[in-house]
């Protein structure tokens, strides 16, 4: 029964070719546009600024993939976050790793040469409708099988890689932990094509995607497929979380979905406020992050989040402040009887 | 299968009409034989203990839940063909959970009445008006901008009646929508639902206030499992309906009023 249901939603299987042919023609534009458009514009940055290392390509590569990753994240983490079901993009990160070690045990044990960040999409989707259908089956989102998952992911990867000939673990820390270094043309393609295709189906489909995430109750009795659109989250999320895992690292790839949109969430009033300052949060975590990356020699990946943990921290304390101060908490303090219901409600967010 | 078995006096087609309908989680029965009718314009007051399948019927009217055996008409449709979204308003039992910690405001949750309309593409002017309708007519246009974790729990729900209004629903069912409430602004909301249902909607209420149910709805259906009670409030005040669908032991929650 859960096999028909799993094929029609199929979305890689059949567009997995065309995927693969329109990528290689990609490849060729995203070669031109890094030469002459970014690249171009990077070399004058880095002379009014006097700073040599936007003149590398391989940090214009890095500052280009971190600048998608920065948009993509947050855009889908914060219906994500919302749903309180942030938990799913750190399972899906750790078995798109078991998808990486799949792809090198094959091209080792069948002498192919399939891109291991294929395999990771392939399997990062999978897991993520099957986990979708687990979640339609008991009703609801479950700690512990999510917990199953992310951990069998990993080890499946960890037997795989270690199963696999040759000098294949040289490459991992590069998954594990993200390295700009190992950020090549091919990866900024698909991180480009990534946010195109995941900014414009979130832009397209962003009221029945709000109002799945704000009430799905009401979405359902409303006639909408809430089905459809969970299945779409968890599609975007793994295709998120695969092609952002080359700069963040497996382990800390989540972080971009999750730590922005905590932030925004604490200071944005509207829904799409908390988009934007979530998207402004991350750009300002990634080129930071990559900056204090190349100058002081540190893990990439790692910084990045550092500062956007910093970035929140500041949030936080700003909320917290505003309810401080009368004039900055002006609007709560109109009617007072509100004063403690807000305060409430604020509670339970910093929890 | 109308007006016979449940011996109102109404004509007209009805809005919901329940036959026979029986539903089971897994082996248990939550609902047995049960058969209902929801006239147009009317406010019905579904009522019983805890896990007496009131939730699970409410699914079933609204055609969110398909019944074992038995039927459920919905606006004349077979409910779980039923797809003319915009004419339910809906409240669930935890509606209210994801608006204490997002970042939405009041107007974006009352545009949301408008999405069945309009799931893509830009708004129309109607749209619009239609929003700004809504917000004026339950008292919240000056909160229209505010984020709606912010709002007491009596506005916070007035934000949700108006997204059901913003819809031009015809049907508003409401799963125990006061819980968390303070008592004051308890008695506005049910004086808002009254309005409202005066004005021709049609309104479903899960309560377990008694007294509430009694004072506002016009039709009072008392449940557990099977339906003990189907009639006007005065007339099921008579009965021991209540009595015997709470059983001896079970608390009854009745305000004075």
């Amino acid at each position: 029964m859960i096999q028909p249901t799993f094929i029609d939603t199929g979305v890689p299987f059949g567009g997995a070719t065309a995927v693969l042919w329109i990528g290689g023609i990609l490849i060729d534009g995203v070669e031109w546009f890094l030469a002459h458009v970014f690249g171009a514009a990077m070399d004058v940055v880095a002379d009014l600024l006097g700073t040599p290392m936007l003149e590398y390509p391989y940090m214009q590569r890095a500052y280009l993939a971190a600048v998608c990753i920065a948009l993509t994240g947050p855009v889908v983490g914060t219906f994500l976050v919302h749903r309180e079901m942030a938990m799913i993009s750190d399972t899906l990160a750790h078995t798109a790793f078991a998808g990486v070690a799949v792809g090198l045990f094959l091209n080792s044990a069948l002498s192919l040469t399939l891109s291991p960040l294929f395999t990771a999409f392939v399997v990062a989707v999978v897991t993520a409708l099957l986990v979708e259908l687990l979640v339609e089956h008991a009703g609801a989102y479950n700690d512990t099988s999510l917990a199953i998952v992310l951990t069998g992911g990993f080890a499946v990867g960890s037997i795989l890689i270690t199963a696999t000939d040759g000098g294949i673990a040289v490459g991992i820390d590069a998954y594990l932990f993200g390295s700009l270094a190992t950020v090549s043309t091919e990866n900024v393609g698909i991180l480009m094509l990534m946010s195109i295709l995941v900014g414009s189906l979130v832009t397209y489909a962003y009221r029945p995607l709000l109002y799945v995430t704000f009430d799905a109750s009401a979405a359902r009795a409303a006639r909408l497929n809430v089905r459809l659109y969970k299945r779409l989250m968890v599609v975007l999320t793994a295709l998120v979380v695969v092609s952002a895992m080359q700069i963040m690292g497996v382990i800390l790839v989540a972080a971009m979905l999750v730590v922005p949109v905590a932030a925004a969430a604490q200071v944005a009033q509207s829904f799409k406020q908390s988009i934007l300052l979530a998207i402004l949060a991350a750009e300002f975590a990634a080129i930071a992050g990559v900056t204090l990356s190349y100058t002081y020699g540190i893990a990439a990946g790692g910084s990045i989040v550092v500062v956007a943990i910093a970035v929140y921290v500041v949030a936080l304390g700003f909320q917290k402040l505003s309810h401080r101060l009368p004039n900055v908490g002006q609007l709560r303090s109109q009617q007072p009887d509100q004063t403690r219901d807000g305060l409430e409600a604020d509670g339970g967010e910093r929890k | 299968m109308t007006a016979a078995t449940t011996g109102k006096e109404r004509s007209g087609t009805p809005l919901i009409s329940v036959d026979d309908v029986t539903f089971c989680y897994g082996e248990i029965p939550v609902l047995e034989s049960v058969s209902i009718d929801v006239e147009p314009g009317s406010f019905l007051g579904l009522v019983g203990p805890n896990g007496s399948g009131k939730s699970t019927l409410l699914d079933l009217l609204l055609g969110l839940r398909r019944p074992d055996s038995g039927t459920v008409s919905l606006f004349g449709e077979p409910a779980h063909e039923f797809d003319a979204g915009e004419r339910i308003g809906y409240v669930a039992q935890d509606a209210t959970k994801a608006a204490r910690d997002m970042p939405v405001t009041v107007r974006e949750v009352v545009e949301m009445g408008r999405y069945p309309h309009r799931f893509f593409g830009r708004f129309s002017t109607a749209d619009r008006r239609a929003v700004e309708e809504a917000l004026e007519q339950v008292g919240i246009t000056d909160l229209a901008s505010r984020r709606v974790s912010r709002l007491s729990g009596g506005q916070r729900q007035r934000v949700f009646i108006a997204r059901a209004l913003a819809s031009e629903a015809d049907l508003l069912a409401l799963d125990e929508p006061t819980v968390g409430v303070d008592a004051e602004s308890r008695e506005e909301f049910y004086s808002l639902l009254h309005e409202l249902n005066t004005t021709g909607l049609t309104v479903i209420l899960i309560e377990h206030d008694i007294g509430v149910v009694t004072t506002h709805a016009t039709d009072i259906a008392c449940l557990n499992r099977e339906l003990y009670f189907d009639g006007d409030p005065s007339t099921f005040l008579e009965t021991d309906a209540l009595a015997r669908a709470y059983g001896t032991d079970q608390h009854v929650l009745h305000h004075d009023h």
